[in-house]
């Protein structure tokens, strides 16, 4: 029985999660990859609803391709990007009201965030619909790892809490063991996503020209 | 006249775009290599901001709010699912249009802002700010106020970004810190710096 993936397919998927990582090598998407890592449970909403966009719009701009003027194919690929983020907004909106409430703006944001855009312009615009899904799906799972990462240990050590639940023991608290305020707070974010980018950096020895 | 100073205030200090809400990201780590090329991108932020805020909110209150299209005999139409997509249209339109005036009245301007326009249609922090307009139901008057702040200080701390980051080169940064790594955390600590500014009470 043939394989679904091909291993050429399999390296598109594992290039956009490691070798080539969206948020830390090629410094795309990261204004919504902070704003929504305080709790777990946002971060990955974000992060399925940002996988859905990017997989989808590569799959429709790659089948439109071969009709989409090169002059005004940045309008065209907004058009069909922003399409369906109202899908993915008016879902959440009707499922999950309090989480589509807590990610407020953000939702609409991956409209702008650089790896659909980027992904669609430098990807889906040149390949067949089932690579570039991959493409998507890759680059989409690749951000969503360095997000789920990141909330991971913002909530723990933020609020001493996984997915709502109380992780950190009462004893420890008992013992003065305090939560770290700096990590509910924005610059909480910053610190921790360049601590990620400096491990995977110095892991995969990639270092950047001065 | 005061409440519009203080959502000034707060908008480019306490509220900051960048620092507080993490918008526009990706041009501020891209274009804060130079001072020039900050000044340059932060002055066609704050120019953006602050034509497209205001013609969003006429957007939205004339198009596409519920019962907004009242004057053309339809009370009871809700657009405001659309906004999304009528919005990032309304700026990509706008910053053609403020590209082709600048060209014809100030070729000197158009040479120094031209490369960053085309950039800026797709910069979070242009639409953020038209979203936050929404959320937050601002009148006419504010979300002018609104715009023009948040465009001021996404300006200021790109320019200050730049203007650490040509310090940094003298700095002795561990190899795979270097670049993006250390960007973030010296971010982190501006962005720490800026909170000093939620104290004040306005």
């Amino acid at each position: 029985m043939p394989a679904i993936l091909t291993k050429k397919d399999r390296k598109i998927i594992k290039d956009a999660l490691w070798d080539s990582n969206p948020i830390t090598f090629q410094v795309l998407g990261i204004c919504s990859a902070l704003a929504v890592t305080v709790q777990l449970k946002t971060a990955l909403v974000m992060c399925a609803a940002l996988t859905f966009v990017v997989a989808m719009s590569n799959t429709v701009i790659s089948l439109l391709r071969n009709y989409i003027p090169s002059k005004i194919r940045i309008i065209i690929e907004l058009t069909v990007i922003s399409s369906l983020v109202i899908c993915a907004d008016q879902f959440l909106k009707a499922y999950m009201y309090d989480v589509s409430k807590q990610l407020s703006v953000f939702v609409g944001l991956i409209i702008t965030n650089c790896i659909v855009m980027g992904r669609a312009e430098a990807y889906a615009m040149a390949n067949p619909p089932f690579k570039s899904f991959l493409d998507g799906l890759g680059n989409g799972l690749g951000y969503s790892a360095v997000l789920i990462l990141v909330a991971v240990f913002r909530e723990i050590l933020g609020s001493g809490t996984l997915l709502g639940l109380h992780v950190i023991p009462e004893f420890l608290y008992q013992h003065g063991y305090v939560n770290c305020g700096v990590m509910v707070l924005a610059p909480g974010a910053f610190f921790l996503l360049g601590a990620i980018i400096w491990v995977q950096r110095a892991l995969s020895g990639y270092t950047e020209a001065n | 006249m005061v409440e519009y100073v203080s959502l000034a205030v707060k908008s480019i200090f306490v509220e900051n775009i960048l620092l507080a809400y993490f918008l526009g990201m990706c041009s501020f780590l891209a274009c804060s290599k130079k001072v020039e090329t900050a000044v340059g991108l932060g002055i066609a932020v704050i120019f953006v901001l602050t034509i497209t805020t205001p013609v969003n909110w006429a957007v939205r209150a004339f198009l596409l709010k519920k019962g907004a299209l009242a004057w053309a005999g339809l009370p009871n139409v809700d657009l405001s699912f659309l906004s999304f997509l009528a919005y990032i249209a309304v700026i990509a339109a706008m910053v053609q249009i403020v590209e082709m005036v600048i060209d014809r009245f100030s070729p000197k301007l158009y040479s120094a802002l031209g490369i960053f326009l085309p950039l800026i249609a797709v910069n979070c922090a242009i639409l953020g700010a038209s979203l936050f307009m929404d959320q937050r139901d601002y009148n006419f008057p504010e979300s002018l106020v609104y715009g023009f702040g948040s465009g001021v200080g996404w300006a200021l701390a790109i320019i200050a970004m730049s203007a650490i980051r040509k310090k940094l080169g003298y700095s002795n940064i561990p190899d795979s810190l270097k670049g993006l790594g250390i960007t973030m955390m010296l971010t982190g600590l501006m962005a720490m710096g800026f909170m000093c500014f939620a104290g004040i009470s306005l």
